[in-house]
């Protein structure tokens, strides 16, 4: 016989938490920073979806008599050497780096975390993986991604595969290290006196718990994909030049720059906002998301 | 009497939040003399460390605001600029802390970090800075000071950190010592000997010292005067003798009659409840005894040679160097309803043996029976359907819930794991048993940070019900709570072995509390079981020397039985590693009484300075 009293099983269920709508003028002012992120991240977004409304010009026509003009009402960030419209192509250009910052980032950080989690539970593959994800590590991520669009040849996916491979090792080992410390934890060890299973344990414990440098590490690996993604193409081995991307429209004003800074400096602009919006959305989910800060 | 060092008068401390400016210190008022010592008391929360900061000055100034005075030698410190305030911080007023092994840099040698702590504050050479570390080591009483001044701190054990923390602070002869619970995570002969040592300095050096513990033991020893604090406010405050003879408030009774005393328990065979004061009315609850087990005709858990040994293994091929015998040869039984604790000071390996039973640590050899079953060897199924008749409590009510979370759900989670409840019923059953540990059920959508450590343990125990259990094993599962919360978890923890007919193996360092909760006692020393008998006789008649010498360093709760007690000769615990090919000795064990073992003399008593 159980020696527990019953008690209202309804006082419980009615207990269950009056989830608190968030008003968006409270959500602003607990979240600064997030809500900065999200409107500026939401705005890359839209400039990416909608680029053919938003554009005020064909960003891949040509026009010799309008070459290197500035900024003006006709082109509002002006013209590059080859007279296509800078802002148009600015806008398109989003489309490859959201699709190659938000791809890597998800490619890296979900293989990073099935390599970190097997390397972290398993003593004898731990120590192959980890020797392997070293010897990637040893190479710097844009030689490696050089390397690897070279073999590969140019195209938007195969930047996103290079930069991934070259992002999968950081997070596999703070993966990996961060599973070693939460395997310690008593509350993992209570679950295994509990007789849960390892697999549940992860689901349940480790993962939840991992993710908050995970996320941190995912923004970056976003944030820094589409750096590498310009840097690539800044280069000439990543996107291929007739797709517009921030990266190859700042490769054909380099040349220039001192004479002509505006082909430069409003795919910079634009770069860096979204890279800032990226970092601070993370920083933001993370806080978010931590149950002990929400009271 | 001379005038105070410290004066502090009408101490107010509010803290910036979200809200506004919020009071936590409310009307603190106090002196101390030179060579007199000011204990400050209270639980968790009730602003004893934030006294101290504040007497430091080290909150950060534009988050916390002060009224009052606190006057140090004729000098307001509330009103000094910061850098007058750092000449004195560390100069005039030291302060040592509770976490002697956070408290050292790892990476650089004690001598250094002593050397460099001198000549922050004075003007002297290298050289003669060194002579004066090598002098402060001796002081503290560290053997062979010289030769350990290129040691690291992980060369040093808990105790010598914190005498070298103690030489630290008296680098420059302060004129008064802030203590903030400086032997809380030392075993109980450690802080006996640091407890001696602090007050042997004070009177050397003429400090004034204000010692800031939770453990009314510990004051009774050391203080001249005592302050009780609750939730801000002083409850009263008055020579350490008036306090324990005469409490003039009805919480500082409820928290001495929540004092484990040792030997109050002489004369009675059975665990008993700890009799509680309502701290608001006074009135005393009942300081019974529990009802005997029930008769068993097997014991439900039976230890039979258990030793668990962890490899040391060194270089690159892992050439194994040495073997820890944590545990050697341990064997018990425990009868439902029945408490056996297992005592010892850390290192001893009783965590080890719990943990081993429970299969977080793999045993090298031996047999565990449930229920007469043998635990280890059979299929997984099958050790997964016994292992639910053995649960456990964790030391630290903080880490041993998932904060991500809902307390609802880990409590539900042995029972889901297990297959015994769905999630309807599971949900029924959690709301009955936060109700049976004392809790609401509707707490159970909350996260564990929104609970007190005590509340947090009741729920780690409903946890551990879930599965209803035959056996639980508590390792130090009320050390870390304060001293009445500790009172109502142990009572809970006697009310439910009642009521279920629990056994428990309860592993603990805390020879009060083991004395109030146990049926028998086993002494581990070493990794072996040096004594194991019926609690009365164990506590009453001691045989083993290490017996002795644990009971002998409680602190007894009663000032005017101060010093009464022997001096410890001062020990540290050896490590129980050996070389690889170690062959323990046979040991043989002599009854001395129905059910008292002892092991039979052996090297290490002579060790032990046993007579």
């Amino acid at each position: 016989m159980t020696p527990m009293q019953k008690t209202g099983p309804d006082a419980a269920l009615s207990a269950a938490p009056a989830s608190k709508r968030l008003r968006p003028g409270r959500f602003l002012r607990r979240w600064p920073a997030l809500s900065l992120g999200l409107v500026l991240l939401a705005l890359a977004c839209v400039m990416a979806v909608f680029a053919p409304l938003l554009a005020t010009h064909d960003p891949q026509a040509l026009d010799a008599t309008q070459r290197l003009k500035p900024p003006s009402a006709e082109a509002w960030f002006g013209t590059d050497m080859m007279g296509r419209d800078v802002y148009s192509r600015v806008i398109y250009g989003a489309r490859v780096s959201l699709v190659v910052g938000f791809g890597v980032a998800v490619l890296a950080t979900a293989a990073g975390m099935a390599i970190g989690l097997v390397a972290g539970f398993s003593r004898l593959l731990d120590s192959i993986i980890m020797r392997i994800m070293d010897g990637l590590m040893a190479i710097p991520s844009i030689l490696l991604a050089i390397a690897f669009m070279a073999m590969l040849g140019s195209s938007v996916v195969n930047v996103i595969v290079a930069v991934t491979i070259s992002e999968i090792p950081r997070v596999a080992r703070l993966v990996r290290s961060t599973v070693l410390s939460l395997r310690e934890q008593t509350y993992v060890e209570a679950a295994i006196t509990s007789g849960a299973s390892t697999l549940r344990i992860i689901w349940r414990h480790i993962l939840p718990n991992a993710m908050p440098p995970v996320l941190v590490q995912a923004t970056y690996i976003c944030a820094s994909a589409m750096v590498i993604e310009a840097i690539l193409s800044f280069i000439g081995a990543g996107t291929p030049p007739d797709i517009p991307s921030w990266g190859n429209i700042m490769t054909e004003g380099r040349a220039l720059w001192q004479v002509k800074p505006h082909i430069v400096a409003f795919p910079a602009v634009v770069l860096s906002l979204t890279v800032l919006a990226v970092n601070l959305v993370g920083d933001g989910l993370r806080d978010m998301l931590d149950p002990r800060r929400k009271s | 009497m001379t005038s105070p060092i410290l004066s502090v008068q009408n101490l107010h401390t509010s803290f910036r939040t979200d809200d506004g400016w919020t009071e936590v210190l409310r009307d603190i008022s106090f002196d101390i003399s030179a060579r007199e010592t000011l204990a400050v008391v209270g639980e968790s929360g009730s602003g004893k460390s934030v006294t101290a900061l504040s007497v430091m000055g080290l909150h950060p100034r534009q988050s916390v605001r002060h009224s009052g005075r606190i006057e140090f030698l004729g000098r307001n410190l509330l009103e000094l600029p910061e850098d007058r305030m750092r000449a004195i911080r560390g100069n005039e007023i030291a302060m040592i802390f509770q976490e002697p092994m956070t408290s050292l840099n790892p990476v650089l040698p004690i001598g250094a970090q002593l050397v460099e702590a001198i000549r922050l504050h004075r003007d002297i050479s290298r050289d003669d800075a060194r002579r004066e570390a090598v002098q402060l080591l001796e002081k503290v009483r560290i053997p062979a000071a010289a030769s350990r001044l290129s040691d690291y701190p992980h060369n040093y054990s808990g105790g010598m950190r914190q005498r070298v923390m103690i030489a630290m602070a008296l680098a420059c002869q302060p004129r008064l010592l802030i203590a903030d619970e400086p032997t809380t995570a030392l075993d109980v002969t450690i802080q006996a000997q640091i407890i001696d040592l602090i007050k042997t300095l004070q009177d050397e050096e003429g400090m004034g010292v204000m010692f800031i513990t939770h453990d009314m033991g510990v004051v009774a020893e050391v203080a001249d005067r005592t302050l009780v604090m609750l939730r801000g406010d002083v409850v009263e405050c008055d020579r350490t003798t008036r306090v324990f003879r005469q409490p003039g408030s009805n919480y500082t009774r409820s928290l001495l009659a929540a004092v484990p005393r040792l030997g109050s328990m002489a004369g009675r065979p059975r665990p008993a409840y700890f009799p509680t004061i309502d701290p608001e009315t006074g009135q005393a609850g009942p300081d019974a005894q529990t009802a005997p087990p029930p008769a068993a005709p097997r014991p439900v858990l039976e230890v039979q040679n258990l030793s668990t040994r962890f490899d040391v293994r060194k270089g690159m091929l892992g050439r194994l160097v040495g073997r820890v015998h944590a545990v050697e040869n341990v064997s018990f039984s425990l009868n439902a309803g029945e408490t056996l604790s297992i005592v010892g000071e850390s290192g001893c390996g009783k965590s080890t043996t719990g943990r081993s039973i429970l299969g977080l640590a793999a045993p090298t050899r031996g047999r565990i029976l449930l229920d007469g079953a043998e635990l280890t060897g059979t299929s997984r199924a099958e050790m997964k359907r016994q292992r639910q008749n053995l649960q456990m409590i964790f030391q630290d009510p903080f880490a041993s819930l998932n904060p991500r979370i809902r307390i609802g759900e880990s409590i539900a989670e042995p029972m889901i794991v297990n297959g015994i409840a769905g999630r309807a019923e599971a949900r029924d059953r959690v709301a009955a048993l936060l109700a049976e540990v004392g809790l609401s059920p509707d707490m159970m959508n909350r996260f564990p940070h929104e609970f007190s450590g005590g509340q947090r343990q009741r729920i780690c125990i409903a946890r551990a019900l879930s599965v209803q259990p035959k056996v639980i094993v508590a390792d130090e599962a009320v050390s870390a709570l304060d001293v009445s919360v500790k009172a109502q978890v142990v009572n809970l923890m006697l009310r439910l072995q009642e009521r279920l007919g629990l056994a428990y193996l309860f592993i603990s360092h805390d020879m009060a509390v083991v004395e109030r909760v146990s049926h028998r006692v086993a002494v581990m020393f070493l990794g072996e079981i040096v004594e194991i008998g019926p609690r009365a006789a164990i506590f009453a008649n001691p045989q083993h020397p290490y017996t002795r010498r644990l009971l002998a360093a409680v602190p007894i709760p009663d000032p005017e039985r101060r010093g009464s007690k022997r001096r410890l000769p001062e020990l540290e615990i050896r490590s129980p590693l050996r070389p690889p090919g170690h062959i323990p000795p046979p040991r043989s064990y002599r009854e001395c009484a129905p059910g008292h073992l002892v092991m039979e003399p052996s090297e290490d008593w002579a060790l032990l300075g046993a007579a």
